[in-house]
């Protein structure tokens, strides 16, 4: 157990990181039948942002409202543009929009930054590195940030719960998700609920971008590519629209990622194997086993509703 | 209004004219400007762009001709080298500069060959990249050379019987300087466990975990500088006070500046230590305080990194070889590298029968992070 | 090229367009002779056939069977590598396989073989991996092959497969496109046909898959792509044809694979990213889904403005004292990301929709008279 702990903490926190993301995918499929490709580097753009508005000088209580804001702005603008549009369009050429979006992210940041990678400023507290006991068990130095992502993730996400079940936009959302025809028909606004749906996700994925890259402190063009797909994946291996499906989809992948980099010493220290068998090399594409697995035993993941075919 | 709108524009196209009236010969810079060795390969830029201001000519036969650097941004990656190397032989230069990085530089190499094109590797250091051709060329030293050196000072002067390597997945810069490590530390007695990450890896916490768990007594990372300074934040969150060794990519502020105020050991081998040129070391740090692009470039200061002053030599042999050969024509330049022998801010530089700079010398650094400095901690030979 | 399926006595359109291909062939062939060969031309030449191959096998898929896969990467990565790892002559192995001594495969094939065999071995794992992926539907089919695609990746970088793979380390000094130029005794080159060798490669698969598309076969694609339920109605065996597709498209996606190594000389696992995948699928929607034309044709824009026309952009300016503002690296990019987006959101149906080449020799009277 002793030898496992530290891989399940930076799991754990990883997979934190990762809900925050997949929330975002799981909630624009449940509605819009899309994956959204962009959502990743929008997670990224966040980090950009928040470099460059500390290089002003401004103050961090100032800077961090303006980097929420201005995620959640793009999140609700690329809808604007470029799926809004394509609503009526077969569902492939959606997609490619958001291809399109996101390799158009991906090349604006390359540009701006000179193709280098940014360093993510410090925010104070959740920067630090803690040596924390819990129940006489002493937990590996950390950052702060590695502690606080599990609860701060729960939190956020019983927040996100209560406000579909309980709002009026939340039951809107809903509606949308299960019939978007007949919603539409019902009166539902339907612009405004796909809106927030960007808005929300953009902004879990602007809390996840500070929490995340406070850990691993470097922003660049490509930077949201894998967590993306890997949250991606969280969602569709949890059941794509389901909210809670998402998150334990997450914190599933972020601790099998970081036991499998840590498999071949823990295998050794089991005394299983005597050679290193160089496991680590499969440390993202486990992430992919785990994910076919899953759709090969159960079509829609864990918790996804059941679909029928119609003729 | 009229007149002096139409003399002005003239004037721009005069200008243009004039420049172009004159001999040029165009040496290419193929190295990368992006990707994760973006801040290292622009460092290595700035070497050659100083040496191009102060030596913006040269004298083959009787005619002067100007120099052009032409820029080809290979992006880091295998990839992207092709059509990057093919647009430099498309500008028809007469030598190639670079590449920081031996993947790119393997990349780059069959069209620099397919078009009879010499190159002069600056600071690739994987023995494949010379190997089996005639027109690749290096300055710097081999992998074996600086796996051994580092292996051995970790055994001798840190004392380590247990190493733990990290490197990136299919790099071949990571994997050569890995593998002679490994091969010169275990010859000394010691054991290696050997790890790599996948390509755009950040999260480094595991591998670090991994070494301590190991009972690892030095963490030997030879990666790209984008992975140096994740590797060396991580150690720093985690309190990792294993001694890190670094490869010639470590030697740049990028990584000072990842390691500043933390409480970390990290030593380096490099090919130049600040102080070895007090000429050269001053005319630069004017250089680069002079323009706000240049300080950008070197990563927002001017503290001199080796790959710089390896950069400023590799542009002087390729000055060498122009002069030599008396024409700018690629296969005569080819021919006179073999025998140039110039010497270089960084040593004396001559080439053996495979192309490879004869070297028998790295200089290893010691970072004091309190401070923010390097501090010349062992001239190394091989034994 | 449809003028072999069709057994109908060829019209004029069908003439024309195997005058208008023939052109092609002799323009690029010419265009090899006379331009000097360091040109930017036929880098974009190459690249352009080998993403035009690949391009129509994706097409094959998701236009005209309607399976949505993502694993196009994945399956040019096999192709690459069976390639690569049958061809290095002998004499080279040991300094590729410099970690491995020398590897554990001492021979040689001729290319043609290897080119083949490197189509068989994509198409072989594409019946595997279709065995559990095929029964799934629409988004799932495409992740599922987009992590298929990842994992062969790993699987190649794996150091325990080194004596095969080379690890993850660069497989090199295979031979490539310009050892198809026929040189004299001197070592000059006599004949340049390393564009013309791709294009024909390219041009005999891509007939070959007008062939299927043009067959029975084609048509129950098409039935299954139009609606999967009437299609197995009207006694289409679903899975059956699926299968029979995917693999179809993976044995080209192989060699296109294999031709992406010719054209880069160098092969490394690391770069089949997703990201290959995507780019690979731009071109497919650009040029219209279910347009082998539009593949070809975007396939060839799409790289050429990527790689040639747009290069300016990225070089800093000055006239006089006034230097060009926004021009500098990385701005290529982005003024392509652009010009995709625009044309992706205001020409949805692409270059082509689903016309072909044949379809616009035809005009009008013969459309009508198609119908």
């Amino acid at each position: 157990m002793k030898t496992v702990l530290p891989y399940l903490l930076s799991g754990i926190s990883v997979g934190g990181q990762y809900a925050l993301i997949a929330i975002g995918y799981t909630m624009v499929y449940g509605i819009l039948r899309l994956i959204n490709f962009a959502h990743g580097d929008v997670f990224m753009v966040s980090g950009i942002l928040m470099v460059y508005l500390t290089a002003t000088g401004l103050p961090l209580y100032v800077v961090i409202p303006i980097v929420l804001l201005a995620t959640v702005f793009i999140g609700f603008a690329i809808e604007r543009i470029a799926y809004k549009p394509l609503r009526t369009a077969p569902r492939m050429s959606i997609m490619i929009s958001a291809i399109g979006v996101s390799y158009f992210l991906q090349n604006l940041v390359l540009y701006i930054t000179g193709g280098l990678s940014k360093v993510y400023p410090a925010i104070p507290f959740i920067s630090q590195s803690v040596t924390l006991t819990l129940f006489g068990v002493t937990l590996p130095t950390t950052k702060v940030a590695t502690l606080i992502t599990p609860p701060l993730t729960i939190l956020l996400v019983i927040g996100l719960v209560l406000l579909i079940n309980h709002t009026k936009i939340g039951m809107a959302m809903r509606a949308v998700s299960k019939d978007f025809e007949t919603s539409q028909l019902m009166g539902i606004k339907i612009n405004r609920v796909i809106s927030a749906t960007f808005v929300i996700g953009s902004f879990l994925a602007a809390i996840g971008s500070m929490l995340y890259f406070t850990n691993y402190p470097s922003v660049v063009a490509t930077s949201g590519s894998m967590p993306g797909l890997k949250a991606f994946v969280a969602a569709v291996f949890g059941g794509i629209g389901s909210i809670p499906g998402a998150v334990i989809g997450a914190f599933i992948i972020g601790i099998c990622e970081n036991i499998i980099k840590g498999l071949d010493l823990i295998l050794f220290k089991a005394g299983i194997t005597h050679k290193m068998l160089g496991l680590t090399t499969f440390s993202d594409a486990f992430t992919f086993v785990l994910l076919i697995v899953i759709l090969i035993i159960k079509p829609t993941g864990l918790f996804g509703e059941k679909t029928t075919d119609k003729v | 209004m009229k007149k002096l709108l139409a003399i002005l524009l003239v004037l721009c196209m005069v200008i243009p004219a004039a420049a172009l009236g004159e001999e040029v010969v165009k040496i290419g810079v193929y190295e990368p400007a992006t990707g994760d060795s973006g801040a290292g390969g622009k460092q290595e830029m700035l070497g050659m762009q100083y040496a191009n201001e102060l030596f913006p000519t040269v004298k083959m036969g009787d005619t002067e001709y100007k120099v052009e650097l032409v820029y080809a941004d290979n992006g880091s990656s295998s990839d992207k080298a092709p059509s990057a190397a093919q647009k430099l032989v498309s500008e028809n230069v007469s030598v190639v500069l670079g590449s920081y990085g031996s993947s790119v530089s393997n990349a780059g190499k069959p069209y620099f060959g397919e078009a009879g094109i010499p190159a002069i590797g600056v600071t690739c250091t994987n023995p494949s990249v010379t190997a089996g051709n005639t027109h690749y060329f290096r300055i710097c030293f081999l992998d074996p050379f600086q796996g051994t050196v580092l292996a051995n000072y970790a055994t001798e002067k840190l004392g380590a019987t247990i190493a733990y390597c990290l490197g990136e997945l299919g790099n071949d810069y990571d994997t050569g300087l890995i593998y002679n490590f490994k091969q010169a530390f275990e010859k000394n007695g010691g054991m290696v466990v050997d790890e790599y990450f996948q390509t755009g890896n950040t999260d480094f916490t595991s591998y670090l975990t991994n070494a301590s768990m190991y009972g690892a007594q030095v963490i030997f990372a030879p990666c790209s500088l984008a992975y140096a300074a994740l590797i060396c934040s991580a150690a720093g969150a985690q309190g990792v006070t294993t001694p890190i060794l670094g490869s010639d990519t470590w030697d740049s502020n990028v990584v000072v500046d990842a390691a500043a105020g933390q409480n970390i050991t990290i030593y380096v081998s490099t090919f130049y230590q600040e102080g070895g040129s007090p000429e050269f070391d001053a005319g630069f740090k004017a250089w680069i305080n002079s323009d706000s692009v240049h300080l950008a470039n070197n990563n927002g200061n001017d503290m001199i990194s080796a790959v710089s002053a390896m950069g400023y030599d590799a542009y002087m042999v390729a000055l060498e070889a122009l002069k030599a050969a008396g024409s700018k024509d690629p296969k005569a330049v080819n021919a006179a590298l073999w025998d140039v022998k110039y010497d270089g801010v960084t040593g004396a530089i001559a080439f053996d029968e495979t192309g490879d700079a004869i070297r028998d010398v790295a200089f290893i650094k010691h970072l004091d992070t309190a401070n923010s400095a390097w501090e010349l901690a062992a001239v190394q030979g091989k034994d | 090229m449809q003028s072999i399926a069709t057994r109908k006595k060829p019209s004029r359109a069908h003439i024309l367009t195997a005058v208008i291909i023939a052109a092609v062939y002799a323009l690029v062939f010419a265009a090899e002779q006379l331009l000097p060969a360091s040109s930017m031309l036929f880098i974009v030449l190459k690249k352009g056939a080998t993403y035009a191959l690949v391009a129509v096998s994706m097409n094959l898929l998701n236009g005209f069977t309607g399976i949505f896969s993502l694993g196009q990467a994945g399956f040019m990565l096999l192709g690459a590598y069976t390639f690569a790892i049958f061809t290095i002559p002998e004499e080279s192995r040991e300094i590729v396989y410099q970690y491995y001594n020398g590897g554990l495969i001492r021979f040689a094939l001729p290319v043609i073989p290897a080119l083949v065999l490197s189509g068989l071995v994509a198409a072989l794992f594409a019946f595997l991996v279709g065995l559990p992926v095929l029964k799934l539907k629409s988004d799932y089919l495409a992740i599922a092959t987009l992590g298929f695609a990842e994992i062969i990746r790993a699987i190649f970088q794996w150091d325990k497969l080194g004596a095969i793979t080379n690890g993850s380390n660069m497989l090199h000094q295979f031979p490539s496109f310009s050892s198809f130029n026929i040189r004299n005794a001197q070592g000059e080159v006599v004949v340049y046909l390393s564009t013309l060798v791709p294009f024909v490669i390219a041009g005999v698969c891509i007939a070959l898959i007008v062939l299927l598309i043009n067959s029975t076969y084609g048509r129950a694609l098409k039935a299954i792509r139009d609606d999967e339920t009437a299609a197995e109605a009207m006694g289409v065996n679903l899975f059956h044809h699926k299968q029979l597709a995917f693999c179809i498209s993976s044995f080209f996606a192989g060699i296109g694979g294999a031709m992406l190594a010719m054209y880069a000389c160098t092969v490394q696992a690391k770069s089949f990213t997703s990201a290959m995948t995507y780019e690979i699928l731009l071109i497919v929607v650009l040029g219209g889904v279910g347009s082998i034309t539009g593949s070809c044709l975007s396939a060839f824009l799409f790289v050429a403005c990527s790689e040639w026309w747009l290069r300016f952009l990225d070089n800093t300016y000055t006239i006089g004292s006034f230097q060009v503002p926004l021009l500098r690296n990385g701005f290529r990019l982005v003024v392509f990301s652009v010009i995709i987006m625009v044309v992706v959101l205001f020409f949805r149906k692409g270059i082509m929709g689903e016309r072909e080449l044949l379809d616009l020799l035809r005009g009008r009277k013969g459309k009508e008279a198609a119908k």
